[in-house]
């Protein structure tokens, strides 16, 4: 395959065959080397050749393989020629990150952090096939589909300052519950104010690195020691079952004819069932924003009780990585409206975005980039310079290089638990064996990723993170 | 015969699943999926599910089938531990399949370890040359 090397980080598929834009890659060499190894850029290639592609198919520094989008895939169409895609949304629609700062240090939580860790294990369910503590009524749940966290604040949890710190401010407007399916609703009745599994976590961190003071400062960071939750999730079953659901309906609507992978499925944006994927999967949208929300919430009870208080536990912010939206970009130095597909990509919205709201308008807003369980996380800012590099986006996280499989043969989750204590990392889970597949040397190396995310623009580095308790579901 | 073969896959789950017919090829997929979460052949036999599904062709009468694993799971908390009376019917309109689970409850006598998040068409292939071959990469 043709690669063109426009820089250090910069790398082009030029136009060819029946690629109707070129594929744009940000990755270091050793980062180009890892996604060489599998279907990415063969899958990039192939959204370059989507009905109504604007500009490039971009894939973010993180890429690696997925279902017809690969995972770091960002690719805006044209709202009249254009498609719309659940491949290019991913399954796990708006699996997200929430970042809250809190105002204890490290030295104040040291021995409470193993009381800390449980109490959030009895508050927060956790783990496959776990259900919720909340009983929810199908017409509840069903609010929640259209109002999202707005549902979560008004019922209690948490606050409206949440909802101004949240991507969208924690709902999707659009949203319609009407099409997600039972079976979906089904699923989503019992996993409310769960965190699921996988790749799943909450984490209480400390701020071991600031890059940008002032930055940092808006976005409530201000010393090294300082104590962060993380909160990484997404909408469960629900989410999944729409994903599934929508696949089925364009395949039956559509046929595969011509499809170079039958995931990149696809729907004109302005036919019927285009629309109605795109109201369900707001809906999606919406009950993860819920979710992470009520997380959150408990989160804050169990510092209350453990610590005596939550006082300036504020969020930060809550990002998306799996979602379409429409949004305005330029487009050859006009602006107008584009359905833009984020699947493993964070949007980075620099200052000034209109979208944002008034605490983030003169910085941009926060980029959130976990690491893998147990590892470093960053927290970014969104730049004026991604508008034209990426359609503002950036990337989600580290990505793994290694199979679940392998990294059972190699790794044990009990020596897993035992070589973070060594490091001051207390960790709990339901099973050691999805530890084990979730051990860090299974991840791509995260501080590589925000490294050519700040190098090329794509979003600047404000603070790092470093995990003190980690839950993995 | 070996029923199933996990095999590598960065990100996700994969496996081939065999049989001397698509009913026992089908039958080995749903316990290759059910094996990346948990140990099937320990679940007991308590509950049961009968389990019906269309599909357009048969990759998506696969998909659909493997689908329902996730879907018991979730809303009636079952986890499968074997799968019988498996009737497939391919027509010209399309594919019907029936079977019988049977499994468990969830409860502390078992570990799920994984989660599949959604069964996908990336890579899947159903070859027949006197027996059947089934590849699957499952969303984790």
């Amino acid at each position: 395959m043709e690669l063109k090397k426009i820089s250090e980080f910069v790398w082009e598929i030029p136009e060819q065959g029946a690629m109707r834009v070129p594929a744009r890659i940000y990755a270091s060499q050793k980062l180009l080397e890892g996604v060489k190894g599998d279907l990415t850029l063969e899958q990039s290639k192939n959204v370059a050749c989507l009905k109504g592609i604007l500009r490039m198919s971009y894939t973010m520094p993180d890429a690696h393989q997925g279902y017809g989008f690969p995972i770091g895939g960002v690719a805006a169409f044209d709202l009249e020629e254009g498609i719309i895609s659940p491949g290019g949304v991913g399954y796990d629609i708006n699996c997200g990150v929430r970042l809250l700062k809190t105002e204890y240090m490290e030295k104040d939580i040291t021995d409470k952090r193993k009381e800390l860790l449980a109490e959030i294990f009895k508050e927060v369910p956790a783990g496959v096939g776990k259900g919720g503590v909340t009983k929810l009524s199908r017409n509840v749940l069903k609010e929640i589909l259209v109002k999202g966290a707005e549902w979560a604040v008004e019922n209690g949890y948490g606050t409206r300052d949440d909802l101004e710190t949240t991507e969208e401010y924690g709902r999707m407007r659009g949203a319609d519950s009407s099409f997600v399916s039972d079976r979906a609703l089904e699923r989503g009745i019992p996993q409310l104010g769960t965190l699921g599994a996988g790749n799943h976590f909450l984490e209480f961190q400390k701020v071991v690195q600031i890059y940008d003071q002032d930055v940092a400062r808006v976005f409530g960071l201000h010393s090294l020691g300082q104590v962060t939750v993380m909160i990484h999730c997404g909408s469960r079953g629900l989410g999944h079952q729409v994903a599934s659901d929508y696949i089925e309906h364009m395949e039956n609507a559509f046929g595969i004819q011509g499809l170079p992978d039958r995931e990149l499925v696809h729907a004109p944006i302005h036919s019927d069932l285009g629309k109605r994927y795109y109201q369900a999967m707001s809906a999606a949208v919406n009950y993860a924003f819920a979710n992470r929300q009520m997380i959150a919430h408990w989160v804050r009870e169990v510092f209350k009780r453990v610590l005596g208080s939550s006082q300036g536990m504020k969020q930060v912010y809550d990002v998306c990585h799996n979602v379409a939206k429409i949004e305005k970009h330029a487009i050859e130095g006009k602006e107008r409206e584009v359905c833009i597909h984020r699947k493993g990509a964070t949007r980075s919205f620099g200052p000034g975005r209109p979208e944002l709201s008034e605490a983030y308008r003169s910085t941009g807003q926060p980029v959130i980039i976990p690491g893998s369980m147990g590892t470093a996380s960053y927290l970014l800012v969104g730049t004026t310079e991604a508008e034209s590099l990426s359609f503002s986006s950036t990337a989600h996280g580290a990505g793994r290089v290694m199979s679940r499989h392998e990294a059972l043969r190699r790794f044990r989750g009990e020596h897993i638990r035992d070589d973070l204590a060594r490091k001051g990392i207390e960790l709990r889970s339901t099973s050691w064996k999805g530890v084990a597949e979730e051990a860090p040397g299974a991840y791509k190396d995260v501080d590589e990723i925000v490294r050519v995310s700040h190098e090329v623009g794509l979003g600047r580095l404000v603070a790092k993170v470093l995990p003190i308790g980690v839950m993995k579901g | 015969m070996q029923q199933y073969k996990i095999l590598p896959h960065t990100a996700d789950g994969k496996f081939m699943a065999f049989g001397r017919t698509l009913e026992e090829a089908f039958s080995n997929a749903a316990l290759a999926t059910a094996s990346l979460m948990w140990d099937w052949s320990k679940i007991e036999r308590s509950a049961s599910f009968r389990v019906k599904v269309r599909g357009r062709d048969l990759e998506q009468l696969l998909l659909k089938f493997l689908g329902e694993i996730i879907y018991l799971l979730e809303t009636r908390a079952f986890l499968l531990g074997a799968v019988e009376e498996v009737r497939l019917h391919e027509g010209a309109k399309g594919c019907r399949l029936e079977a019988l689970f049977w499994g468990d409850k969830i409860s502390d006598k078992y570990e799920i370890y994984g989660d599949v998040k959604a069964v996908t068409y990336n890579e899947m292939k159903i070859e027949r040359n006197g027996q059947v071959t089934l590849q699957v990469v499952v969303d984790m």
